[in-house]
C-alpha cells in the first residue's frame, strides 16, 4: 500500500508550516498530526515529512527516535498512560500499572508500552503528567483520569473490550 | 489565620467560571491589555523619557517578579538583558513544559483560565516589541493545547490579537506548539531547540543566552506560564502595589502544587513568605496535616530536582533585626517562610513550588530509587557525566531496592553524584544529582543499613540466584 497523506491534512499541515519564520521548527507539529492520522509514524511518514520542509530523513527520524510521545509501530485503540513517578508512586501507581497488565495478560515485568494481541489496549508507564495532587493519575487517549481506583481501571477495560 | 491569597486562581476556582472569552471579559478581561496599550510616555527626575514599553518594562522590574518556572530570578532584569540593538527580530516563548515531578500548577491556568496567560503574553509582547510569540506546551495536554488555539482564534477575532491591535498598529501573533514527552524541553534552550525542530539538546552558555542567542539565534524571552500571568496583574495594580503582597525581595502570589503524604492534596495560592512550610502542610486551609497515626518523615520542598528537608532539622536564616542589623534567627523546618530566599537559606530551593510530602511509612531508598529512574530516563544523553552517571545512580538504587544492595552504596552514589554536578551543560545534572546527594547525606543510615541487611542475606544464603 503506498502512503497518502489527505489533502485536507496536507492543506492544514502547510498551513501550519506558515506559523514559523524556518520550516524546519514544524516538524513537531507535523509528526503529532501524522501520528494522529495514521496512528504511528511510518519510515514513509518520517520521508514525507522531510521532503515537505525541506530537510533529510535523518533529521525528522532523530526526533522519532527521541521523543517519547511518537510511536513507530501501531498501537491499541485505547492507550493507557499510567504516571510511574513520585507522588503517583506513593498513591498506588504501580499497583495500578500491575491491575491493567494483569487483567489484559501483559508481563507487568516488562518495560515500555505493550500491545494487547487484538489491538484493543496498549499499557505503558510515562513519567510525570502533572497532576500530583490528585494522585493516582491515568491518560486514555487524550483524556486524564484522576484519583483512580481499581474501580476505574475496570471502567477503562470494560470500556475499551467494546470499542471497535 | 493562613489563608490563600487568589490573584491567579481567583477566576478559575469560582464556580461557573469557563475557559472562554466572553466570560473571562465579564470577569475583567484584557481591561490591563488596554491599560497597558494606553499607558504614556513618563518623563524620569534625570531629564530622561520612557517609552510607554518601557514604563511596563519598569513596572514589572519595580514589582519585583520572580520567575515561577524554578530558577526565581527576576523577570524585569530578564527583560532587561534582551538584546535590542540587534535588529534581529525579539520572540518571546511561553514554557507550557510543566513537567517537573510535584508540579501541577500552570495546568490548572492552561485549562480553565487560557486567556488570563494570553493576555499576559500579549502584554508582555508588546512591551518587548515581539511580533511573534509561542507557547511551547507539553504533549501530554493535548486538550489544553485545543483550548489555547480556541482562546487564540477568540482573541483574534475581538481584536487583541493579529493585526494592529485595538487600532494601536502593534501587530503580534501566537502560536501553540506542542511536546512530545520530554522533560528536558523544559529546559529554555533545550526547548528553544525543540521549537526550531530538533532534539532538545539544551545549549552552552556561553554564549548562548537566550536574551542575546536565542530561538534562530536571535534575542527571545522565555517566561513560565504562571510568571507571565502575573503581568497583567502587575499592569492593574501598578509595579509598585504588586510588590506590597508577599514579603520583601519574595513579592507577589505563587501558587503552591502540594502533593504526597497529606489529607488535602492540591494547589493552593499563598503571598510569598507569609505562610510556613508547616501551615502549608497541617493547615486545615492547605494540607491538613499527615493520615492519623502518621509522622512527618521528609519534604521535597521545590520540585523533585530541589533538596530534600528532613523532619526536625533546624536552619539559620538571615533576617534584619529591629535596628537593620542581619541577625541569624535559627528557625525549625516547619517554621520555614514558603519563599524563595528562606529555602535557600536552608540549603535546598522553593523551584517550581511544588511540595511532595513523606510520611514515616516511606523508604527513602524506594522514594530516591523512584525518582532516580525518572532522571535516568529523562537524562538527554548529551554530556557524559549525566547520560552515564544518572543511569549508574538508578542502577546501584535499583539493586538497593531488590535485595542486591551493598554498604558502600551510599559512597557509590555519593561519588556518582558529586560527579555529575558542575560538568553539565545545563541543569539537569544538578537536578539528578540533589536529589542522591541529599538523600543519602541525611538519611545515611537508611542506606547503610539497606545494603548491609543485603550483604548478610546473601552471605547466609550464596547459592540465591542474582537478580
Amino acid at each position: 500500500m503506498s502512503f497518502s497523506v489527505p489533502s485536507k491534512l496536507e492543506a492544514e499541515l502547510d498551513e501550519l508550516a506558515t506559523h514559523y519564520p524556518q520550516k524546519r521548527s514544524a516538524s513537531l507539529m507535523f509528526l503529532h498530526a501524522l501520528q494522529e492520522h495514521f496512528g504511528f509514524i511510518s519510515r514513509d511518514a518520517v520521508e514525507w515529512t522531510a521532503t515537505k520542509l525541506g530537510l533529510q530523513p535523518i533529521n525528522v527520524y532523530e526526533l522519532v527516535t527521541f521523543y517519547p510521545m511518537f510511536r513507530q509501530e501501531k498501537l491499541g485503540r485505547t492507550q493507557v498512560r499510567v504516571c510511574r513517578t513520585l507522588s503517583c508512586a506513593l498513591a498506588g501507581a504501580y499497583e495500578l500499572r500491575d491491575h491493567f497488565c494483569k487483567n489484559l495478560g501483559l508481563d507487568t515485568a516488562k518495560h515500555g508500552p505493550q500491545t494487547t494481541p487484538d489491538g484493543k489496549f496498549t499499557v505503558e508507564f510515562v513519567e510525570c503528567l502533572a497532576s500530583c495532587g490528585s494522585a493516582p493519575v491515568v491518560m486514555v487517549n487524550d483524556d486524564l483520569l484522576e484519583k483512580v481506583t481499581a474501580a476505574d481501571a475496570e471502567k477503562v477495560l470494560t470500556r475499551g473490550r467494546v470499542t471497535e | 489565620m493562613p489563608e490563600e491569597f487568589k490573584l491567579i486562581t481567583k477566576n478559575l476556582d469560582q464556580p461557573g467560571f469557563t475557559p472562554d472569552i466572553g466570560c473571562y471579559q465579564r470577569h475583567g478581561g484584557y481591561e490591563a491589555l488596554r491599560k497597558a496599550l494606553s499607558t504614556a510616555a513618563r518623563d524620569l527626575p534625570d531629564g530622561k523619557k520612557q517609552s510607554p514599553q518601557e514604563v511596563i518594562r519598569d513596572e514589572v522590574l519595580k514589582s519585583g517578579l520572580r520567575g515561577r518556572g524554578g530558577a526565581g530570578f527576576s523577570a524585569g532584569l530578564k527583560w532587561s538583558f534582551v538584546d535590542r540593538r540587534s535588529g534581529k527580530p525579539i520572540y518571546l516563548i511561553c514554557n507550557a513544559d510543566e513537567s517537573e515531578p510535584g508540579t501541577f500548577k500552570d495546568r490548572q491556568i492552561l485549562h480553565r483560565d487560557p486567556h488570563q496567560l494570553i493576555e499576559g503574553m500579549i502584554i508582555s509582547c508588546w512591551a518587548n516589541d515581539v511580533k511573534l510569540a509561542y507557547i511551547y506546551i507539553r504533549g501530554e495536554m493535548p486538550i489544553a493545547a485545543r483550548r489555547l488555539n480556541q482562546a487564540l482564534a477568540e482573541a483574534r477575532a475581538a481584536g487583541f490579537l493579529g493585526k494592529n491591535i485595538l487600532g494601536t498598529g502593534y501587530d503580534l501573533e501566537i502560536h501553540v506548539h506542542r511536546g512530545a514527552g520530554a522533560y528536558i524541553c523544559g529546559e529554555e534552550t533545550g526547548l528553544i531547540e525543540s521549537l526550531e525542530g530538533k532534539r532538545p539538546y539544551p545549549r552552552i552558555k556561553p554564549p548562548y543566552f537566550p536574551a542575546v542567542l536565542g530561538l534562530y539565534l536571535c534575542p527571545t524571552i522565555v517566561n513560565n506560564v504562571e510568571t507571565l500571568c502575573h503581568v497583567r496583574h502587575i499592569v492593574t495594580l501598578g509595579g509598585a502595589e504588586y510588590a506590597k503582597l508577599g514579603t520583601p525581595n519574595n513579592t507577589g502570589t505563587r501558587i503552591v502544587s502540594l502533593s504526597g503524604d497529606v489529607q488535602r492534596p492540591g494547589y493552593y495560592e499563598i503571598e510569598v513568605g507569609k505562610v510556613t512550610l508547616g501551615e502549608l502542610i497541617q493547615h486545615p486551609n492547605f494540607g491538613g496535616g499527615l493520615r492519623p497515626g502518621r509522622q512527618l518523615k521528609a519534604i521535597i520542598p521545590g520540585g523533585s530536582s530541589s533538596k530534600v528537608l528532613k523532619a526536625g532539622e533546624k536552619f539559620q536564616l538571615k533576617r534584619k533585626g529591629p535596628d537593620g542589623q542581619m541577625t541569624s534567627v535559627e528557625t525549625a523546618l516547619l517554621d520555614l517562610p514558603y519563599d524563595f530566599d528562606s529555602l535557600q537559606q536552608a540549603g535546598t530551593m522553593s523551584g517550581s513550588s511544588a511540595i511532595i510530602v513523606l510520611d514515616d511509612s516511606r523508604s527513602m531508598v524506594a522514594t530516591l530509587g523512584n525518582l532516580s529512574e525518572f532522571y535516568a530516563h529523562e537524562s538527554c544523553g548529551q554530556c557524559t557525566p549525566c547520560r552515564e552517571g544518572a543511569l549508574w545512580m538508578e542502577k546501584a538504587l535499583h539493586r538497593l531496592n531488590h535485595g542486591e544492595g551493598r554498604k558502600s552504596d551510599a559512597d557509590y552514589l555519593l561519588h556518582i553524584a558529586q560527579n555529575i554536578q558542575g560538568r553539565t551543560i545545563c541543569a539537569f545534572g544538578e537536578a539528578a544529582s540533589w536529589p542522591v546527594l541529599s538523600f543519602v547525606k541525611k538519611f545515611r543510615d537508611e542506606f547503610e543499613s539497606k545494603g548491609a541487611a543485603d550483604e548478610s542475606a546473601r552471605a547466609a544464603n550464596p547459592a540465591r540466584p542474582q537478580h
